[in-house]
């Protein structure tokens, strides 16, 4: 955190209310963003990754809370600093199919912003950006992709639409919202090369919302991770760091869990055994108390998970975990890398 | 085991009418499931996977017919029958009881206002005279063996389960009657990570003590490397590839099945050659004459000079034998060169 | 499914410069669907005939009491009414008020409906209660009785007055069925990128999302023709407007009050406004499905 982060958000939490109780859907998460870096965000469902990611795009206010965007609190009230930060940060939703209007051609879709934003002066002005901002994002030629319809798109051309439309205001950052998990596995790898393209040739930064760790393990390789369990952080680090030697016990889990392309790696894996006590998310209606995954978690310490609330702490210098018995172990005896045990290669 | 299929499926042809005419989503597509094995059909969307594995139950939508082949399915006493010259009566009997299908939970595959025992109880009435104990103890048995508790399952309506329990109510209603082949369409699909590994984990299990035959569809190459014995590669309406999931994985010897693993990310370690197949599949009413594949084929663009080599535009390849127990569609079958590198020290 | 295998270069990059618009399709659009082609064709000559029809009959036509409720035949076509005038020629001129009306009636009562509608859906908070509160009173209205009311207090011998009338009182189901889809296409993630490249509401509504629901305004435009065009018709078939000039609804009260339909010589006579009625609604009716066609590009075959 040498720089200044481009936008944080500290300690922000959203409480939904609803007819059988309150649903915390986010509680007290704290994350920098900084221009040109990618954050991946990582959970499964009800973890309250996409909740956060609303919150970080302006879409949803926070119930408590601060979201600071180059320093100043976007909902203190200024009005100018809201629409700012607004068309500074842009979101590429999940599904390709549903976040374009279906009526529109790709050319209107993408001189809409601009032309109402003043940024071209005409309409062949528009088609020249618009031309270019579909060479950003590799639909070529672009001027044959101006004139269709969604409908005569495949899914990725669209979620390349998406992306494109989501430059159109020069953006500083871009949430990526499972951006990748509707489309087929074969042309995922593009769009995430693509995108890191982007990052590195515009400066944007980058908040990659998946479940998928592989795929958050290619796209944020060189930037940083945070876990996410029933609305807490519970591991935050590099990237590297945090997927070759996890240390939460759920990332743990998480990581075993993933299958790989290959058999023999597959049988090796499996031998470890499993490593969760049960299988069932417990309901945000109904959170166990103290560490929420002690009911699920394999090393859980009675009278101390299931009664305190584990706050983040460094592990190494960039390297939280929020499980207090791992952070205990860690300062008792050295790091063993998790990878290598369940990769039997080591 | 004995060494004749369970399920033979034999140049199986599906089409569907459309208002431009009939087009093909399955041209002609063979293969053999022995007793107990698992096969995987794999491909991007539209490569006719999904249809294939309804024409195996005879499940196709109104638009879809089976103009030619056959499923040639054999029963516990030896006898063998065309599942596709069955008459309504038969194939009702045959559903359920011989073969069953678990189709994708997120999908609604459970009816929505009718609790969860109530749909297993019609199942089981529908198909078998059984007292109402009987069936309820037949109902907790299944339900035990997806590690569901009955008592909280049974008297629950659908949405008040999780995505991963309705999956597994799916699978224990297939199990209900004891079917000696399952045909599951993307069991993991939309799936959170942790439930995955719990359905896959489920389905082992049950492998092992039931003994089932499977075949399941997915896009997920990882999950077949997991859960398959055998797999089948499909593109454009046909197995280009087939063989044993660890030859298949191990040295692919189509250049699209060796692309499809190339395109996912490992967990573990680093991969040195990770990409994405360019384009996407052809559209199956206007395919591209020769091999469909050969319009994205990195090796064919490498042989030929500018463009696919010749004898791919010229050729559909025919399945041929290049293993033991291992199949590939390409005239090139022999140049697909593959190492998956994965690196796992010094991340 | 559509091939994504290198993309096309067929169109050349001039030629592909301007985006078509729909509105140059205008015509071959509308006469794709066979239906749509009858109804268009079907409207079209009933506008055309009740507009330019009356140039070449008489304003006002003979009485003749010699010659009452004469059944079709060379000199009238299709017979003659109570004081021995032509039907035919009543029928062409009767057109126009109808069409008139049903037309700015359906016109005022969309307008309303959408952009109130539209706003109060949108926006929610006070608009929304305010709206559907005012919707409510108005639904409440016995339409004809208020108009009954009126029509006894005000001479509406006003075409457009009438047309007005009709028209505000007959937005509330169309408020509700607009609101309720701007509801719901509201929360589409195409609206909500449109909202994070600020757009603004003005443009989010006009362009993002009520073109997508143009076919269903378009339909329920046609709805709302045809029922202003049976209100019209019966207020004076109840002779709750004043029965001047000619029109369909008027040629329908004098038959009925007049004892026509005790005269079986008469069928004609009492079933060509009926008809005329009838094959005007159809025509807008079947209309509505090229329309639909038109507004919708993944229907409009490229």
């Amino acid at each position: 955190m040498a720089s200044d982060p481009l936008m944080s958000l500290e300690s922000v939490s959203q409480i939904f209310g609803s007819r059988r109780g309150e649903i915390p859907a986010v509680r007290d998460v704290s994350l920098d963003l900084t221009a040109g870096k990618v954050l991946c965000l990582v959970g499964e469902s009800g973890s309250g990754k996409t909740t956060t990611a609303r919150i970080a795009a302006g879409l949803d206010r926070p119930t408590s809370g601060t979201v600071r965007f180059g320093g100043q609190d976007v909902w203190g009230g200024d009005r100018g600093a809201f629409r700012e930060f607004r068309r500074s940060v842009q979101y590429v939703h999940q599904d390709p199919y549903a976040s374009l209007n279906p009526i529109r051609t790709v050319f209107a879709t993408l001189a809409g912003p601009m032309r109402r934003h003043k940024l071209v002066a005409n309409r062949d002005e528009a088609w020249q950006k618009a031309a270019e901002l579909l060479e950003r994002v590799d639909l070529t030629p672009a001027d044959t992709f101006l004139t269709k319809y969604p409908h005569q798109l495949s899914g990725g051309q669209r979620q390349r639409v998406a992306v494109a439309r989501a430059l159109t205001l020069g953006p500083k950052l871009i949430i990526a919202d499972e951006s990748t998990s509707m489309l087929d596995v074969s042309i995922r790898i593009s769009l995430l090369a693509m995108l890191t393209r982007l990052s590195a040739d515009l400066g944007v930064g980058f908040l990659f919302i998946t479940h998928d760790l592989a795929l958050a393990k290619y796209f944020g390789r060189d930037g940083d991770i945070a876990v996410m369990y029933l609305g807490r952080i519970v591991e935050h680090g590099p990237t590297r760091g945090v997927i070759s030697s996890p240390r939460h016990p759920y990332t743990r889990a998480l990581l075993a869990a993933i299958p790989e392309p290959d058999p023999e790696l597959n049988a090796r894996k499996r031998s470890a055994g499993s490593l969760l006590r049960s299988m069932d998310t417990p309901s945000l209606l109904r959170l166990p108390t103290g560490c929420t995954f002690h009911p699920r978690c394999p090393s859980w310490v009675a009278g101390e998970c299931d009664v305190t609330v584990p706050t983040l702490d460094a592990v190494t210098a960039d390297h939280q975990v929020a499980c207090p018995p791992v952070l205990r172990q860690e300062r008792a005896e050295p790091p063993v890398t998790v990878l290598a045990e369940q990769d039997g290669t080591a | 085991m004995t060494d004749e299929p369970v399920l033979a499926v034999r140049d199986l042809v599906v089409e569907y009418r459309t208002a431009a005419g009939p087009v093909r989503a399955v041209r002609g597509a063979s293969f053999d499931l022995y007793e107990g094995e698992s096969l995987a059909l794999v491909g991007e969307s539209g490569c006719g996977k999904t249809t294939l594995g309804l024409a195996l139950l005879r499940l196709l939508p109104r638009l879809g017919s089976t103009p030619h082949g056959e499923v040639r399915y054999r029963r516990a006493d030896g006898s063998t029958v065309d599942l596709l010259a069955m008459r309504k009566e038969e194939l009702r009997r045959f559903r359920w009881h011989e073969a069953a299908m678990v189709f994708q939970g997120a999908m609604n595959a459970l009816n929505p206002v009718l609790r969860v025992q109530d749909q297993m109880y019609d199942t089981i009435r529908a198909h078998r005279s059984m007292s109402a104990s009987d069936a309820r103890r037949r109902c907790h048995e299944v339900l035990d063996m997806v590690r569901l508790e009955p008592r909280r399952v049974m008297p629950s309506y659908p949405h008040e389960l999780s995505g991963g329990m309705r999956q597994r109510v799916l699978i224990a209603m297939a199990l209900l009657l004891s079917p000696r082949v399952l045909v599951l369409d993307e069991p993991t699909t939309a799936l959170d990570i942790l439930t995955q590994r719990s359905i896959v984990d489920v389905l082992q299990e049950l492998r092992r003590e039931l003994g089932f035959a499977m075949v399941f569809v997915t896009h997920d190459l990882a999950l077949a490397a997991e859960l398959a014995d055998r797999v089948a590669t499909m593109y454009a309406g046909r197995i280009v590839e087939l063989g044993d999931a660890r030859d298949v994985f191990a040295g692919p010897r189509h250049p699209y099945t060796a692309g499809l693993i190339r395109a996912v990310p490992p967990v573990v370690g680093d991969a040195t050659e990770i990409s994405s197949i360019p384009g996407g599949p052809p559209s199956l009413a206007a395919l591209p004459p020769g091999c469909p594949f050969s319009v994205r084929c990195g090796l064919s663009a490498e042989i030929g000079d500018d463009g696919p080599a010749e004898v791919c535009v010229q050729a559909d390849p025919e399945l041929a034998r290049v293993g033991t127990r291992h199949e590939s569609a390409c005239h090139y079958s022999d140049r697909v060169e593959f190492a998956r590198e994965v690196i796992t020290d010094g991340v | 499914m559509t091939a994504t295998v290198g993309t096309s270069t067929l169109e050349s990059p001039a030629a592909a410069r301007r985006p078509v618009r729909p509105t140059r399709n205008l015509l071959r659009s509308l006469t794709r669907s066979r239906s749509g082609t009858i109804g268009f064709v079907l409207v079209a000559l009933i506008v055309l005939v009740s507009l330019v029809g009356p140039l070449f009959t008489p304003d006002t036509l003979p009485t003749d009491t010699n010659s009452v409720y004469l059944p079709p035949s060379g000199s009238h076509w299709l017979g003659t009414d109570s004081s021995g005038r032509d039907v035919l020629v009543q029928v062409i001129n009767g057109g126009r008020t109808v069409i008139v009306v049903g037309f700015a009636a359906a016109v005022l009562s969309t307008l309303i409906a959408i952009v109130f509608g539209s706003l109060a859906a949108y926006l929610g908070g006070v608009v929304d209660t305010i709206v559907v509160a005012a919707t409510d009173i108005v639904l409440t209205v016995p339409q004809i009785a208020l108009l009954a009311v009126l029509s006894s207090l005000y001479h509406l011998d006003n075409t457009l007055l009438l047309a007005g009338l009709i028209g505000i009182l007959s937005w509330p189901t169309l408020l509700r069925a607009v609101r309720a889809q701007v509801l719901s296409l509201r929360e589409r993630e195409y609206v909500e990128a449109a909202q994070l490249l600020d757009l603004g509401t003005t443009r989010i509504l006009s362009v993002e999302i009520l073109p997508n629901m143009a076919s269903f305004i378009v339909m329920n435009f046609m709805i709302g023709m045809t029922n202003a065009i049976y209100a019209l018709v019966g207020l004076y078939f109840l002779g709750l407007a004043p029965l001047a000039g000619h029109n369909w609804g008027i040629m329908l009260n004098e038959a009925w009050t007049r004892g026509a339909i005790f005269d079986s010589d008469s069928v004609f006579y009492i079933l060509s406004p009926v008809i005329a009625i009838s094959l005007l609604q159809l025509g807008l009716v079947m209309m509505t499905r090229s329309l639909e066609e038109l507004l919708n590009p993944r229907l409009r075959q490229d």
